[in-house]
């Protein structure tokens, strides 16, 4: 076992313990707290794919997050409702169902939007990725159907056959078993053939070019498939909250998906979960005793920058190794 | 006659006021090694960048292997079979050596789109990509990041991506600069094995390694071609002497 390995092993232990202590200790609200850690750590992982891998730094991610998020909100609203959808379709409460829902729609939106911001770079691909997740956000905003500007509830949380998914524990490892999914599928792409043809995108691509391989197909599909692990990160965060909002859609959760990527570590496995544990942990217990708490998220982020590239993960683990 | 596998036919490109490449024609046959000569800033890079695709000429023609390529972008042309490498080196940093050529490998084969397999333990892959390091002797430097290697190294490097391409020309862009006199020797004796291969469009600043070597040399001086010919015709033309070699007629 490599030591990044055994780093991301003990990451991912360190957020199963945190409810698994909660319980013990009858400190229920912790297990919400780490469920919203595992669900971050999702989303965080999907972007890490196009951004860590292939270095697409989207600032629009919060679109795919949201459109999971309305996915699991609508469907729950007219299952509850008993309205049907259009083409008399008829709502759902069931977890697959709209996990599928939620991961197809964003990979929908993302090649649309992917298609069209690829053809840019740098600052620009920053930039219109960020216009389009604007679009978005003032889409739901103004379309009264689903609650507006007030977001729509989900009176009570959509089902997983099996299990109890109100019982807050059972809801968690339902969580952090599609992260460990995700964490699988991530390790998967960076080692496959795709995932060399997209590191080497963000390398060098006219390297890439030069061996005969067009760096925008792969860039296009690394960016939908990054939008559907955000998606369904998204469905889980309104069925955690029971509530969804535009806020799901606006840049600053694109703003602080891309954050806790570079707390955790840029392109490292455990990156996007490390990230999310420290960021939720700082949101809590700082956000506990100041307004400011972003001010000192800054400062953290300033130092990791600065004195700490790899993030949390290059820390412990020291630089990646690419065989 | 052997028809050429490459052919140049009247290219011309300018940079605001600048003629890079004026009226160039050249061709590149079977089994040859075409050496492209001239002074700093004659536009040799230029030209080898419209034939690879990366720069578009303004008007004239680039036929490979019988077909127009002048509409085809970079990596449609690499699949062709032109296989070039950089004045300066361009490689993925971080991946080791023979990561590189896998990658190169991997294109070949035009399976990018293969998700889940691991490439390092997917040795239709890795022993290819063994083979072609060990061609050009960096075999023993498989596992070191390309960043860490020597300059030369990554000249020899970039080569063994080009064999790895299977490619069916080679565009050298000085492929000797920066190596050590031994290094260059090694160098010359393997160009002149490979044209075998595939016949090369070879850039190159060092004399002894083209006169070796060519078979025919192309003069370039302000864009614009002022010689053609064999490597005694060359020696002997007074404008080249004058324009280049820097010789008193
Ligand atoms: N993208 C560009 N924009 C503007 N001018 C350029 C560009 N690329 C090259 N040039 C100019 O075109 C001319 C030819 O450059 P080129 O690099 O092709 O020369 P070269 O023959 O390869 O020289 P060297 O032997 O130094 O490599 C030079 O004057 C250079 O400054
Ligand atoms: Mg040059």
């Amino acid at each position: 076992m490599t030591r990044e390995t055994l780093i991301s092993l003990a990451i991912v232990l360190a957020l199963l313990a945190i409810p698994l202590w909660a319980t013990a200790a009858g400190e229920t609200f912790y297990i919400t707290l780490a469920t919203r850690m595992a669900i971050l750590a999702l989303a965080a992982v999907g972007l890490n794919i196009a951004l860590g891998l292939g270095g697409l730094v989207s600032f629009g991610h919060a679109a795919f997050f949201g459109i999971g998020g309305y996915a699991a909100g609508i469907l729950a609203s007219h299952a509850f409702n008993m309205e049907p959808l259009p083409f008399g379709l008829p709502g759902t409460n069931a977890m697959p169902v709209i996990w599928i829902v939620a991961i197809v729609a964003s990979g929908l939106v993302a090649l649309a939007i992917g298609a069209i911001s690829l053809r840019t770079a740098g600052v620009y691909f920053i930039m219109i990725t960020l216009a389009f997740a604007q679009m978005i956000f003032y889409f739901a905003i103004s379309w009264p159907a689903y609650g507006g500007e007030d977001g729509l509830s989900i009176f009570v949380r959509n089902q997983f056959p099996g299990v109890n998914t109100l019982n807050g524990l059972s809801f968690f490892f339902v969580c952090f078993t599609l992260l460990i999914a995700s964490l699988g599928l991530f390790s998967l792409l960076r080692a496959s053939r795709f995932g060399a043809a997209l590191q080497a995108a963000r390398q060098n691509e006219q390297r890439l070019a030069t061996v005969g391989i067009a760096p925008y197909r792969i860039r296009l599909a690394a960016f939908v498939i990054s939008a559907m692990v955000t998606g369904l990160a998204g469905a889980l965060f309104a069925d955690l909250n029971r509530f969804v909002s535009p806020s799901m859609l606006s840049w600053h959760m694109s703003g602080e998906l891309i954050v806790l990527i570079i707390l955790g570590g840029v392109g490292r496995l455990a990156g996007p979960v490390a990230g999310a544990m420290l960021y939720v942990a700082f949101e809590y217990f700082l956000g506990g005793i100041t307004e400011r708490w972003q001010l000192f998220l800054g400062l953290l982020l300033l130092a990791v920058v600065l004195f700490a590239r790899g993030g949390v993960v290059g820390l412990l683990a020291g630089k990646a190794r690419h065989g | 006659m052997a028809e050429p596998v490459l052919k140049l036919s009247n290219l011309t490109k300018t940079f605001g006021a600048l003629k890079a490449t004026d009226d160039v024609s050249l061709d590149l046959k079977p089994g040859e090694i075409h050496a492209l000569i001239g002074p700093n800033g004659a536009g040799k890079s230029t030209l080898i960048h419209q034939i690879a695709g990366s720069l578009r000429p303004d008007t004239g023609s680039i036929r490979f292997l019988g077909h127009d390529v002048g509409a085809l972008g970079v990596p449609e042309r690499a699949r062709m079979g032109l296989g070039r490498t950089f004045q300066i080196s361009s490689l993925t940093p971080e991946f080791s050596a023979l990561r590189n050529v896998m990658l190169a490998v991997q294109a070949r084969q035009g399976t990018s789109f293969r998700f889940f397999r691991p490439v390092m333990r997917d040795r239709t892959l890795t022993e290819p990509a063994m083979a072609m390091l060990e061609r050009v002797g960096l075999a023993g430097r498989a596992a070191v990041p390309a960043a860490e290697l020597s300059h030369g190294e990554r000249r020899q490097l970039e080569i063994a991506i080009a064999l790895a391409l299977g490619s069916k020309a080679f565009l050298l862009d000085e492929p000797m600069a920066g190596m050590d006199p031994e290094g260059s020797k090694t160098l010359t004796g393997f160009l002149d094995q490979l044209r075998a291969e595939a016949p090369i469009l070879l850039v190159e600043h060092d004399m002894d390694a083209v006169f070796a070597l060519a078979d025919r040399i192309t003069v370039l001086v302000y864009g614009r071609v002022i010689a053609t010919g064999t490597v005694e015709d060359i020696r002997n033309d007074a404008d080249v002497r004058r324009a280049y070699l820097g010789e008193e007629a």
